[in-house]
């Protein structure tokens, strides 16, 4: 028989001068797993960064002692790890983890330690200011067998769910739900009672995730598994929809043609870089898309008829010019393909463009765009190039001209001032509907645009 | 030169590609400079491998006892080891270093027991070892002031009389691109350039100061600013150790023959962060850091030994092998490094007795005493 070793425990360590906690990332081991000095067992996100934690010990991972997600604070063992050689045997340590663990840690006294008394009575530990500190004032107490539930072993564990803290039943002070300020932003944002949820995080606190899975529902919860598994079958709804309805709608009524440039932006780039320094633009992202932006404003005014749209009326078909740029920028978020508009694009100065464009695209992808953000687009542009691709085709918004693609920026060989070089080079795509705009016009938006993004100068040459 | 020439942001080619003086290039070919000449055997070659490697063994063991909440702080070396071992290895013995706190390979130099390192940064004492026996001071965590007090140190060397003679020793003051920013250094160019003090100015300048770019801190590379104080300053590749060895010697010989200060821009990269609770990834690109692995200086030595038959396998392992025995002999010694005991505050305050102090220190006592009482109440 073999003798069960205490494994080694490994507390969350402060990592940044006087932070109290942080939250568990990502895991790199798993019970079983043989583990050696210094070698990463676990990511962690305090309030100032995400860092690698090394292992301490060498040995057998017994348990990991908190999950993916949790908040965990400074002083609370994370990991066990069993350290001798027959340590093979995984000694659960946990049931109640945390907390019991820190009992046999800390809960005996010894005797040449100043200030020490027994764990039945609150002790004081002396510090350089004051008459020393309570122990039974800070947040790391450790909870006594005597002081009722939180000693118990907490039940038996979900079984998707690695073994946390014990939760208390009703964490509900003053009324109020135990829950992070972000997380109660969050919990209103969504519309999610916090005092209907039991929360999972240290002391019952409500966490992010729980708030989540409180607004999926208890469908969500428990998904359906099913029994084709081969296939899956995704209900067209939403976004989705509205997409495929917007596209196909336009590609059968708009007869689209595209046309490609290749441009070289190193100046573009040169001039995004220095545009980030100037205060006007401080706390706005200034991307190279900003500049395509302008630039085809710039382009629009220059050439109204791109700006317009198709109508047929009751006495015939009209094509009717806006004197006003809606412009939609595609955005790709987590619910689908979204096109916020910048309204009145038009008369906006370029760090009010910059600041639109942010906000615009941050709320859409937040999933928080309105039906007015979203709707009387007048032209385009779709960001390939985020995506790693140098260009496509884009097919019209509906009831629009004319619509953009912006592809990927590479370090290119090219002909510069009559030499090879390595130039920042993308590639614009520009479909238009061919009903309103003819080739020779296409053609003089895309070089205009080209033109401006290759010498941003010419913006303000030609606005 | 016009007023307009110097006028205007700085050319980034300017500040990026400087005129760097190198011996050893990041492929690890052997170059000669006309004013630098250096003869090094295979074992002070293999000397300068071994002390890289391990310096970066030990920085990497204390960045992991850091991360593992045995260490309150820790400023990491890496990609800075052949300035330090360069320089370090330029040192002779009546030579005095003033360090601030990153200067781990230095120290190693000066022979300096890595424990007493990081003691300081436990927080279990102020470093601890004797500034005079190892021509090494305590660091300095205050930025840029201890170029003031090398320079005084200098200027007193100077006033004893030894320069010239085998009894001189050179000041060396370390201090990052940071630093250069800051009053006090500039101070100590003043006094040592008037005064001629016996000093070498020793900038890593490692192209972030914390969160800060270079370009925020300079609109000329940092070793012209020498000519306006009035004495040489020149550019080195940091990141070679050969070039980074000898410079540093011509320029403490020069110091210690009283020809005045010297200020060496040693050309590096800080691959790691500013200290250990620090996130370079908010501030800086990652193709940065990539480009500048291409020059790691430990690469490049092993490199020129392991291309002209100056070491084989076995020697490499017995380097690695040797590192990682250092490392574990640092992780027990850190892990067994005592609390103080707190009345041992008041024990290395003043040399004699001091009626003041006494009184506060029985007050202490009695304060610690009094948990005792509660105990046994």
């Amino acid at each position: 028989m073999v003798t069960p070793v205490s494994p080694k425990l490994f507390k969350l360590p402060d990592v940044g001068e006087g932070l109290t906690e942080a939250e568990i990332v990502k895991w790199h081991v798993q019970p079983g797993d043989t583990v050696e000095v210094n070698q990463t067992i676990v990511e962690i996100e305090t309030a100032k960064a995400i860092v690698e934690l090394p292992c301490p010990f060498e040995g057998v991972v017994a348990e990991l002692l908190v999950t993916e997600g949790q908040t965990v604070d400074v002083g609370v063992p994370i990991i066990a790890v069993n350290t001798e050689a027959e340590g093979g045997v995984a000694t659960p340590v946990s049931e109640p983890p945390a907390q019991s663990a820190a009992m046999r840690e800390e809960g005996a006294p010894s005797a040449n330690e100043p200030g020490m008394t027994s764990p039945d009575q609150p002790k004081r530990t002396p510090v350089l200011v004051g008459y020393g500190v309570r122990e039974g004032t800070t947040r790391r107490r450790p909870r006594k067998a005597s002081n009722g539930a939180a000693a118990v072993p907490a039940p038996a564990p979900a079984p998707p769910q690695a073994p946390a803290p014990p939760v208390r039943p009703h964490p509900v002070e003053n009324g109020l739900p135990l829950a992070k300020p972000p997380v109660r932003k969050m919990a209103k944002d969504l519309g999610v009672d916090l005092t209907a949820i039991t929360g999972s995080g240290p002391n019952g606190s409500i966490t992010r995730d729980d708030v989540l899975a409180a607004q999926a529902g208890p469908a969500a919860q428990a998904p359906p598994v099913a029994a084709a598994e081969r296939e899956e079958r995704i209900a067209v709804k939403g976004v989705r929809k509205a997409t495929a309805t917007a596209m196909s709608g336009s590609a059968f009524t708009a007869p689209h043609v595209t046309e490609f440039l290749q441009v070289d932006v190193t100046r573009t780039m040169e001039a995004v870089a220095r545009l980030r320094d100037l205060p006007d633009f401080a706390g706005v992202k200034v991307s190279p898309l900003l500049l395509v932006a302008r630039a085809l404003l710039t382009a629009v005014a220059r050439h109204p008829m791109v700006n317009s749209t198709w109508a047929d009326g009751p006495s015939g078909a009209e094509i009717v010019v806006k004197r006003y740029v809606n412009l939609g920028i595609a955005a790709a978020t987590e619910r689908g393909l979204i096109v916020p508009k910048i309204k009145d694009a038009q008369d906006m100065s370029l760090p009010a463009l910059a600041r639109a464009l942010t906000e615009l695209t941050e709320k859409a992808r937040a999933g928080k765009a309105s039906p007015a953000d979203l709707s009387d687009g007048t032209i385009t542009i779709t960001n390939v190039g985020v995506f790693g691709v140098d260009t496509g085709t884009p097919i019209l918004t509906p009831g629009e001209a004319a619509i953009l693609a912006f592809g990927q920026i590479r370090d290119m060989p090219w002909v510069h001032e009559g030499e090879l070089a390595i130039r920042k080079v993308t590639t614009l795509a520009l479909s238009f509907d061919h009903r309103i705009v003819d080739g020779e016009l296409g053609s003089r938006v895309l070089r205009d645009v080209g033109d401006m993004l290759e010498d941003p100068l010419r913006m303000l040459a030609w606005s | 030169m016009t007023i307009d020439s110097v006028r205007g942001a700085p050319g980034a080619s300017e500040l990026a590609e400087p005129e760097l003086i190198r011996l050893l290039t990041p492929e690890g070919e052997r170059v000669e400079h006309p004013d630098y000449p250096l003869e090094l055997s295979t074992a002070e070659v293999r000397g300068l491998y071994r002390d890289l490697v391990i310096v970066r063994r030990i920085d990497r063991e204390a960045v992991a006892l850091t991360r593992q909440g045995e260490l309150g702080l820790w400023a990491s070396l890496l990609g800075q080891e052949a300035a330090q071992i360069g320089s370090g290895r330029a040192l002779t013995e009546h030579d005095m270093v003033f360090p601030t706190y990153r200067e781990h390979g230095v120290a190693w130099c000066r022979d300096v027991p890595p424990l007493n390192l990081l003691g300081l940064f436990r927080g279990v004492n102020h470093g601890g070892w004797d500034p005079a026996e190892h021509g090494f001071h305590l660091y300095t965590v205050v930025i840029g002031s201890q170029t003031l007090h090398a320079t005084g140190y200098a200027m007193g060397v100077q006033r004893d009389g030894v320069l010239g003679t085998p009894s001189a020793g050179a000041t060396i003051a370390y201090f990052g691109d940071g630093a250069t920013s800051q009053g006090d250094v500039n101070e100590a160019f003043v006094f040592a350039s008037v005064f001629n003090a016996p000093i070498v100015f020793f900038c890593q300048n490692n192209q972030w100061a914390i969160s800060e770019p270079l370009e925020k801190q300079t609109r000329i590379p940092l070793y012209k600013r020498a000519q306006g104080y009035g004495f040489p300053g020149l550019r080195v590749d940091g990141n070679d150790v050969f070039a980074c060895l000898a410079v540093t010697r011509k320029a403490l010989e020069n110091a210690r023959t009283g020809q005045g200060p010297t200020l060496i821009e040693a050309f590096t990269y800080r691959m790691g962060a500013h200290t250990t609770t620090d996130d370079p990834t908010r501030y800086r690109l990652k193709a940065e850091e990539e480009a500048w692995k291409l020059k790691d200086p430990i690469e490049r030595v092993k490199a020129y030994l392991v291309r002209n038959d100056l070491a084989d396998t076995a020697f490499l392992d017995d380097v690695e092998a040797e590192a990682k025995q250092v490392a574990k002999e640092l992780r027990e010694g850190c892990l067994a490094l005592p609390d103080p005991a707190p009345l041992s505050m008041f024990e290395h305050v003043y040399a004699e007795e001091h009626p003041l102090m006494t009184e506060e220190q029985e007050q202490f006592a009695a304060y610690l005493a009094s948990f005792e009482e509660e105990v046994t109440s």
